[in-house]
């Protein structure tokens, strides 16, 4: 081996043209791959942690909400649903790996807003959720990926009354001025109602008097609208939110629906005097690696205890998640087959001349007594040589880029989310990638000089010592 | 018809058996539709020990003869015996494996592998047949001595002249102690000069190593070293005689 590896690098350098452009076509595809795959991985990692920081890795349902609930959450409200958090919080297995399990209301109704001169309602997407386990869920970013974590304290437990809600509905209920939004127009000075059998201003405000929210709402100085939703039994509710700000939300259908109201306000809407109950239990994880374990081991704790709920995890609540993966995994794929082929080439051809020159060496040693096994070691090597130092090269590239790139302080606005994040590659941080692409690229070249290496192993030898 | 010529072993002691033997060994070389018959039935015996040469003209037969004697070639009938082993039985690895036991080849060319220098060129046979290191490296400087080029051991192949690559190529051939070296013109591409101290070596080394050298040539210089000669012609043995020819 030691012979093989000796002669293989000599004649590397001997004809150190070509191997240099052979090993750089390798290491153009290494950089091409790697820097990709980088770009490709901090994508991913920011996506996930865009969707963990939101929805947990796994919501814990009642069974058929997730296919279901969406025409009516209140429908599926999780019974006793504290005890359920109780049950998974002091599991054994799935306990440690929980940063935050917190329940969550989803529902849907109309908010109006009839302050002033202003006359505004359209209908909204709503979740309850408890302010302080937000924060705390904003606060994860196990792969580095966030653009940072800035404390929010425009919804608080002390403050049941007060919410967040989307630029584009702050925008169609005239929250514009109050709100201090810029390049916000004006609304019409005409009644605008965009849903559909909206309530009058004086619909809502006798649903709000007649149930004295009103007297419990804080406003702070923050303006107010009047949310209305049927209650799990059917009667129509109403409550006050203080608008605490309005929060871009990246996707505009979302934008324009979207409210966020402490738990406790959700609930006195939808279930009113009744049972509290929560549409969902959304458990975010320390580690992301720990979902499949952490899902199978909850599944078993339900049908132990004989509780009809069901898990999803945020892939499958944010189908955009796995779509992006599945787009740059493709394209990635793509990149690694092109810069695959132009590899197959360019080693074929260095490996096929290198037979061609060395024909009567090859006779020569053959003569000697090497074996034909020998002979297709000996090309291969040289091939794989030259692949090895062609890859590494790329490879070495690839960080020093990675690492310009991260220093340079770019920022992009990825898919999916409504503000700028620093733009990275993660090449360093991946070395499954690396070792993947250095590899991939190994055995491309392995299988393109065993082509050359094959064909010098055919030759008999008195053909290979004939030639000139 | 072939010419048989049975070589009676020699009458020196030295010579106890034939190292080869052939009988009736046909080969046959096909171009496209066209047959060429490069062998015509050759039988022969070359004893041990002898510095023995095959001589004819340009196209006669001699180099097919040689490479069918060093097993690079495989006569297309006939059989061949090289050191008591009948080579058509054995795999292509198990030829491949004889011929790095057995058999050291001088190339009209040299053929030294270029990257590998004067040292590695004659090591590498040891390397072929497992020597161990501290055996292989005393080889090789003994061989380097022996062909006088102890001081260029270190250098390439393309930093050497005509007549150091072959000197080289005579110690690669017998590094390994091979039973029979088989030589194509080795002095072909050489000055007279050299040619003629290329010969005075071989044959020392042959006397001193008792190894079997067997030569294809037109150098009337080393024809008349020649302790056996085998004339060819068209693919015939014409000819068999003890001593040189000019």
């Amino acid at each position: 081996m030691k012979l093989l590896l000796k002669i293989a690098f000599r004649n590397m350098l001997r004809n150190f043209r070509r191997s240099l452009m052979t090993g750089s076509a390798v290491a153009a595809g290494a950089l091409a791959m790697l820097l990709f795959g980088g770009f490709a991985a901090y994508i991913f990692a920011g996506l996930e942690t865009n969707n963990v920081q939101r929805i947990g890795h796994l919501t814990v349902f009642k069974a058929g909400y997730f296919l279901l609930g969406a025409g009516n959450p209140a429908a599926y409200g999780i019974d006793n649903y504290q005890a359920v958090i109780a049950l998974v919080a002091h599991d054994p297995v799935v306990g440690p790996m929980i940063n935050v399990i917190t329940p969550t209301q989803a529902l849907v109704g109309i908010a109006g807003n009839f302050s002033g001169d202003v006359e505004a309602s359209k209908t909204f997407l709503g979740t309850g959720l408890i302010p302080s386990n937000r924060e705390r869920m904003r606060q994860w970013d196990e792969f580095g990926a966030s653009a940072g974590y800035v404390p929010d304290r425009r919804m608080s437990d002390q403050d049941p009354s007060r919410g967040l809600i989307g630029v584009g509905l702050a925008r169609v209920l005239g929250l514009c001025a109050p709100l201090g939004m810029r390049g916000c127009p004006q609304l019409p000075s005409a009644r605008s109602s965009t849903g559909e059998a909206a309530p009058s201003r004086h619909e809502l405000t006798e649903l709000a008097a007649r149930d004295r929210l009103d007297e419990r709402a804080s406003t702070d100085g923050n303006p107010q609208i009047d949310l209305l939703a049927a209650t799990a039994g059917g009667a129509p509710n109403v409550v006050q939110l203080a608008v605490g700000g309005a929060e871009p939300q990246g996707v505009k259908e979302l934008d324009d629906n979207f409210i966020a109201m402490p738990l406790a306000l959700a609930q006195q809407l939808v279930y009113g005097r009744g049972e509290h109950k929560a549409t969902g239990i959304v458990l975010q994880l320390r580690r992301s690696e720990d979902l499949p374990a952490a899902r199978a081991r909850l599944m078993t704790l339900f049908r132990q205890n004989r509780l009809d709920l069901d898990v999803r995890d945020f892939g499958e609540l944010s189908p955009f998640y796995g779509q992006v993966v599945k787009m740059f995994s493709a394209i990635f794929l793509f990149i690694a087959l092109v810069m695959g082929v132009i590899v197959l080439f360019a080693v074929i051809n260095t490996m096929t001349m290198n037979v061609m020159e060395r024909t009567n060496e090859v006779g020569t040693i053959r003569a000697l007594g090497v074996r034909r096994a020998g002979i297709r070691s000996q090309f291969t090597v040289e091939g794989v040589l030259i692949g090895a130092i062609g890859a590494t090269a790329g490879a070495m590239l690839a960080y020093l880029i990675a690492a310009l790139i991260n220093h340079a302080g770019l920022t992009w606005v990825p898919p999916g989310n409504a503000s700028a994040v620093p733009l990275r590659l993660d090449v360093a941080g991946r070395p499954l990638l690396v070792t993947g692409a250095w590899l991939a690229l190994a055995i491309v070249t392995t299988l393109a000089a065993l082509v050359p290496a094959n064909r010098a192993a055919r030759l008999p030898v008195v053909d290979a010592l004939r030639h000139v | 018809m072939a010419k048989t010529v049975a070589l009676v072993a020699a009458a020196t002691v030295e010579t106890p058996g034939a190292v080869v033997r052939l009988r009736e060994v046909v080969k046959t070389y096909s171009s496209g539709a066209l047959d060429v018959p490069a062998l015509r039935g050759i039988s022969l015996e070359i004893p041990l020990h002898r510095f023995s040469v095959v001589i004819g003209a340009s196209g006669s037969g001699k180099t097919t003869l040689l490479n069918i004697i060093g097993c690079i070639d495989s006569p297309s009938s006939g059989t061949l015996e090289v050191c008591g082993e009948d080579i058509a039985a054995l795999s292509d690895d198990a030829v491949s494996d004889f011929r790095a036991r057995n058999i050291g080849f001088i190339f009209q060319t040299f053929s030294l592998v270029p990257v590998l220098s004067a040292y590695e060129n004659i090591e590498y046979p040891l390397l072929l047949v497992g020597v161990p290191p501290a055996e292989r490296r005393r080889r090789t400087l003994a061989m380097l001595d022996a062909v006088g080029l102890a001081a260029q051991a270190r250098q390439r192949p393309n930093e050497l002249s005509g007549g150091q690559r072959q000197r080289v190529a005579i110690a690669r051939a017998l590094v390994k102690e091979p039973q029979v070296v088989l030589a194509d013109e080795p002095t072909a591409n050489l000055d007279s000069t050299t040619g003629a101290s290329i010969i005075e070596l071989m044959r020392r080394v042959q006397i001193e190593s008792r190894t079997t050298f067997i030569f294809a040539t037109h150098d009337p210089q080393l024809m008349s070293h020649a302790d056996e000669t085998f004339a060819i012609r068209d693919g015939e043995l014409v000819d068999h005689r003890r001593g040189g020819a000019r």
